[in-house]
Parts: structure tokens; sequence; C-alpha cells
């Protein structure tokens, strides 16, 4: 291929003819291709600034109980007023003022079940991956194990077993994602492990942590950062279901699913209590899902060109 | 053909005593032991305790209590509901053809629409149906199931009043259970009223529930179809002046069907744990529902027979889809 053909395939980030482009550029490049991507990353970016700045953006205390404005409709409907936009729930609180501190909690959830599933799944298909036989077997074989259960049961059993709360439904959704992880990991060690880069830094006398952590596991990354924002709408669905199965974040907790379930007997009368949550759940878990889709066609070097 | 097929059940095996080992954990990690959780706050002798203890054989070591677990679940003993007094297993077999049942119409839901959907869009790329589709799987796909239930109850059952709320028939029909399947058993003995009760009250939970797998397919069929579509026999085919439909329909879509079907496959698992939510949601009276009362009613031996036979379920339909796989792609039966 000539440079010619190069530069004109991606004029913007060529900054020299013959320079390949910063592999940030790059990235950036193909990402903005795919406008869903772009928009879920733009959904995301607005949703965390609003979790971030919750206390001066909500109108309201979520938990303050409103007496005389029990169960107001939003604003353009009959009944509505400016003072409850997206109206108030069976006690009187803002819904809107509960959707935005539930925000925090679900990009919490999603941060803390990624990270720890990600951890725990990275060091065992680093170990599995890199020493193969007996540590090998068991790992993978317990990962099975794990992957035989759907995941919603899983994290049920878990949830079940720790009890109720918003802490253990966390720690029950990371259980319940750490194969994939795992199997991810090991998967792209076992195909970098052979590679002459890695041969070169073995026998230049690396050890094998280094060779773990700084030779191969920068080069399995891209695999698992596709995974990992997938992950959050994984862990945001999950726990919303546990909260709505009584298993995850109690009331009055501002948790969406929770929200949803504790207002399940105005499902008729007063429907924004169940639509909202759940609108909420929705955008942000397709926010998610755009933009780790649009993460992997960036960095999967396959579907590239 | 043979070889094949007692490899992938070796492999099996290993799975299946470690479910049996996990289910087995459950019931030790439940804090208090399992006759005190079963005792509950009424109290009990420490003599009559001690009793109790040696009967159940919870003296005895660790080990020793594990294989006598993998005894009792291999001679089909599950224990019995702490609430019913039933035995777990013949629980478990009233309640799970209603199960089966749902997840079959939402399999059969998901496949009849998300294939045609796939391949449609597969060959119009890049068109508003291409568009479409893709974007409403996405939205399928991280549709939070339990909320689009109740969106779907408020617009049909309440507004509308075409279908049924809850549960699998009407209050007027009593129909004795032969297969437990209701669509089959109200045609078994005629009931054809009570047959569009059950198929109306099937509806909705079959959405509900094949919402995701059928966003899944649709996916998978299209990206499937697209490999398959830029593949030399197939501009060979057209070279030849075989006509679309049957460059499509035959050529094509044979050969996307496998990832295609090995994707159906592993749905099972997410629509046994789906059914949890959407069972919830339409009081359906099959094992999601049961499983979820039982965690309520504190019912551990319920919940540790419900898990391990559901995982061993969906470990039986892999193993068939797996040895399936082999039948139809010899390339994979010989592989090893």
């Amino acid at each position: 291929m000539t440079t010619e053909t190069q530069s004109a395939a991606t004029p913007a980030t060529t900054p020299a003819p013959g320079r390949p482009p910063h592999p940030l550029a790059e990235f950036w490049y193909h990402f903005r291709q795919n406008t869903g991507a772009v928009i879920g990353l733009a959904v995301i970016v607005l949703i965390a600034l609003t979790a971030l700045t919750a206390p001066f953006v909500a109108p309201h205390d979520p938990n303050i109980q409103y007496r005389d404005a029990i169960l107001v409709p939003p604003v353009w409907q009959d009944g509505g007023s400016w003072r409850f936009l997206l109206g108030t729930d069976d006690i009187g609180r803002d819904m809107l003022s509960r959707l935005i501190f539930g925000a925090r909690l679900s990009l919490l959830v999603g941060l803390i079940v990624v990270t720890l599933s990600l951890a725990v799944g990275l060091a065992l298909g680093l170990t599995a991956g890199f020493f193969r036989g007996i540590a090998d077997t068991l790992i993978m074989r317990a990962m099975d194990i794990l992957l035989a259960l759907p995941s919603l049961l899983l994290a049920v059993v878990v949830a079940a077993i720790l009890g109720p709360g918003l802490v253990n439904a966390m720690l029950a959704v990371s259980v319940v994602v750490i194969p994939h992880y795992a199997r991810l990991t090991r998967a792209a060690v076992l195909a970098e492990a052979s590679k002459d880069y890695v041969v070169a830094s073995r026998v230049a006398g690396a050890g094998r942590l280094r060779l773990m952590l700084v030779v191969v596991l920068p080069n399995c990354l891209a695999p698992l950062i596709v995974q990992a924002t997938l992950g959050f709408s994984t862990a945001i669905l999950d726990a919303a279901a546990l909260g709505f199965l009584g298993l995850g974040a109690q009331p009055p907790t501002p948790e969406w699913g929770t929200m949803l379930s504790s207002s399940l007997q105005f499902l008729q009368s007063a429907p924004w209590v169940v639509t909202w949550p759940g609108v909420a759940i929705l955008v942000t878990v397709l926010a998610f899902n755009l933009l780790g889709d649009g993460l992997r066609d960036a960095l999967d070097p396959k579907l590239k060109r | 053909m043979l070889r094949f097929i007692l490899t992938r059940l070796g492999l099996v095996i290993p799975t299946f005593l470690g479910i049996t080992f996990l289910t087995f954990l459950l019931i030790r990690l439940v804090p208090g032991d399992p006759i005190e959780v079963r005792v509950g706050e009424r109290g009990i002798a420490p003599e009559r305790l001690a009793e109790l203890r040696r009967e159940m054989g919870l003296d005895q070591p660790l080990w020793q209590q594990f294989l006598d677990y993998v005894g009792n679940v291999l001679s089909g003993d599950l224990g019995t509901s702490l609430v019913t007094r039933n035995s777990v297993l013949s629980e478990f077999a009233t309640l799970f053809p209603a199960t089966l049942e749902l997840a079959f119409c939402a399999m059969l839901f998901s496949v009849l629409i998300g294939l045609p959907a796939g391949v449609l869009a597969a060959v119009k790329r890049g068109s508003w149906f291409d568009h479409g589709v893709m974007g409403l799987s996405l939205t399928g796909y991280s549709m939070p199931i339990f909320w689009w239930g109740l969106l779907l109850i408020l617009f049909f059952s309440v507004q509308l009043g075409l279908t049924p709320v809850s549960g699998r028939l009407d209050l007027l029909y009593y129909i004795e259970p032969v297969t437990g399947f209701m669509l089959i058993d109200t045609l078994l003995v005629g009931e054809t009223d009570a047959f569009w009760s059950a198929l109306r009250h099937l509806i909705l939970p079959t959405i509900v529930l094949g919402t995701i797998p059928l966003a899944v397919v649709a996916r998978m069929t299209r990206s499937a179809m697209l490999e398959v579509l830029s593949e030399d026999y197939i501009r060979t085919a057209r070279a030849k002046g075989l006509p679309q439909r049957r460059v499509i329909g035959l050529h094509a879509l044979r050969n996307a069907l496998i990832p295609v079907v090995t994707v159906i496959g592993l749905q099972v698992g997410t629509l046994l744990g789906g059914a949890i939510l959407t069972e919830t949601i339409f009081s359906w009276p099959g094992v999601g529902k049961w499983l979820i009362e039982s965690i309520n009613r504190r019912d551990y031996p319920a919940l540790q027979g419900g898990v391990l036979l559901i995982a061993t379920a969906v470990i039986a339909v892999n193993l068939i889809v797996d040895l399936l796989y082999g039948v139809f792609n010899p390339r994979i039966r010989h592989a090893r």
C-alpha cells in the first residue's frame, strides 16, 4: 500500500505523509464515524455530570415528602405544576429529584461492579493463561460452572444468601460477570504469549510478573475495554432487576429498580411513577450499549477498514 | 460419532458436579445451620437439636455430607420444602411445564420475527429498514424487561382491555393437567374456549420474555448473513444467474444459520433467568415465581433444589445443541 492511499483513507488524522497517526487520534477518527456511539457517549457524559452535581441540579431533596402534593402528575398533564416537573410519588416526593439521585446510584453500581469483576477476572485470566496446566484447568472449569447458571438466577441466589441491600446486590452482580472477563483475558493472553515481542523480552531477561503486567497485558486491553463498557449496562440492568425483586437497594433509597417496585400499585392511577424510572434505566443502558458497540468497531482491527 | 458424543458427555460431568457442590455450599452459607433455619424463631431444646443433627448427618465431616448429598441428588431426593412439606422434585415437576411452555413460546416468537428481520436487514444493508431493525434490536437488548412488562400491561390490558393481566387461564375453566402445557391440555379435553383463554394469557408474557432473545437473534442473523453474503460461493451462485430468492434462502441462509443456532441455544439460559422477572410480573405459576417466593419465605431446600434443577436443564440444553451442531456440521465432529 502506498502512502497516498493511506492518507486518502485517513485524511484528517495524518499529520505528515508516511508517518502513522497517533493511536488515539486514529481511534477517535474511527469512533467518530459511528453516530450512535457518539450519541451514547454524549448521553453518558450528561448523566454523569447530572449525577455528580445532583445536590445542585435537583430541584428538591429526594427524600422530602410534600404532604400537600401526593401523586401530582407531570407538568404537561392536567393538574401538573411547574413545582414538580415530572410529578410526585405516592408519598409526595419529587420524581425528578429522585431520578437524578438515582443516577448516582446506578453509575456507582456500574463502576463498582465493573471494577471488581474486571480486577478479579483479569487476575484469574492472567493466571490461567500464563501458568497453564492445573491452574488453568481449575480456574476455567470453575468459570464454566458459573456460566452454566443463568446470570440473573445466580445473582438472585447470591443476593438471597447475602441478604437484600445495595452493597450485596453489587457483589452478587460482580460474581456473575467474572467469567466473561476471565475468559476474554485468558484468550487474549494465549494469543499474545507466543508472539515475537514477548519471546524477545523473555530472552532479554524479563521476569514473569513483568511479562504478565507490563509486556502482555497492555496488548490484551482492547476486548476488555469493550466488555467493561458493555458490563456497565449489564450491571445497571441486573442491579435494577434485583431492586425490583426486593433483593437490591431497599426503600427509601432512590434506586431506579427499587422506585419502580415500590410504586407498582399505582401503575393504573398514576402511571408516571412507574414510567420514569424505567425510561431512566432504558436510556442509560442503551447509551452504554451504543458506546460499547462503537468502541468495538473502533478498536477491532478486523473490522477497521 | 460415538466418540464425539462420549467426549461431550465427559465434559459435562465435572460441570454438573461443580453445580452440585455450589448448591450444596449454598445452604451452608446461609447464616445459621439448616436446622436453625428450619426451626426459625421458635427455638429448640439443645438435646433435640443434637438428635436432629445426627439424624440429618450434620455431625459428619463436610466431605461425607457432600457425598451423601450427591448420592441423594442422583437418586432423585432433593429434600422437602420447609413450607409445603412436599418433595422439592415433585413441586418443581408440577411447575416446570408452565415455565417451559412460556419459554418455548418466547423462543418461537424471537426466532419467527428475529430471523426474517435479520436476513432482510442484511440483504438491504444500509437502508432505513436495516437501521430500523438495528436500532430497535439494540433498544430491545437494553430493555429492563420488568418495566417493559408493566408498560404492556398498562397499554394492552388496562387501556385496551385486550389481554388478561395475570395467570395462565380464566378462573372459569378448570383443566386437569395431563402434559402440564395449557395449550395442549385444553385441546386434549376439547375445550376450545379454554384454549383461546390460555393463548390470550400467553401473549404478553411471551413478548416480554422473548424481547431480549429477539434482539439477539436479529443482530446475530444480520451479522452472520453479512459475512456469508461476501463469500465467493455467493458470487458464484449469482453469476450462475440464480434468482435472488434462491441465493439468499438456500445458499446464504443455510450457512449463516450455524452461528445463529448456537446463539439460540445460549439464549435458553437467558430465558430461564428472565422467567424469574416475567413470571413475577404476570403471576405466571412457573418455577421462576416459585424461586422468588421460596427466597421470600426463607425456604432454602426449595431454593437449593430449584437452582440445581434449572442449572441441570441449562446444561442439558447446551449439551443437546452441542451434539446437534456435531451432527449437522461434520467439520466439528471430526475436529478432535
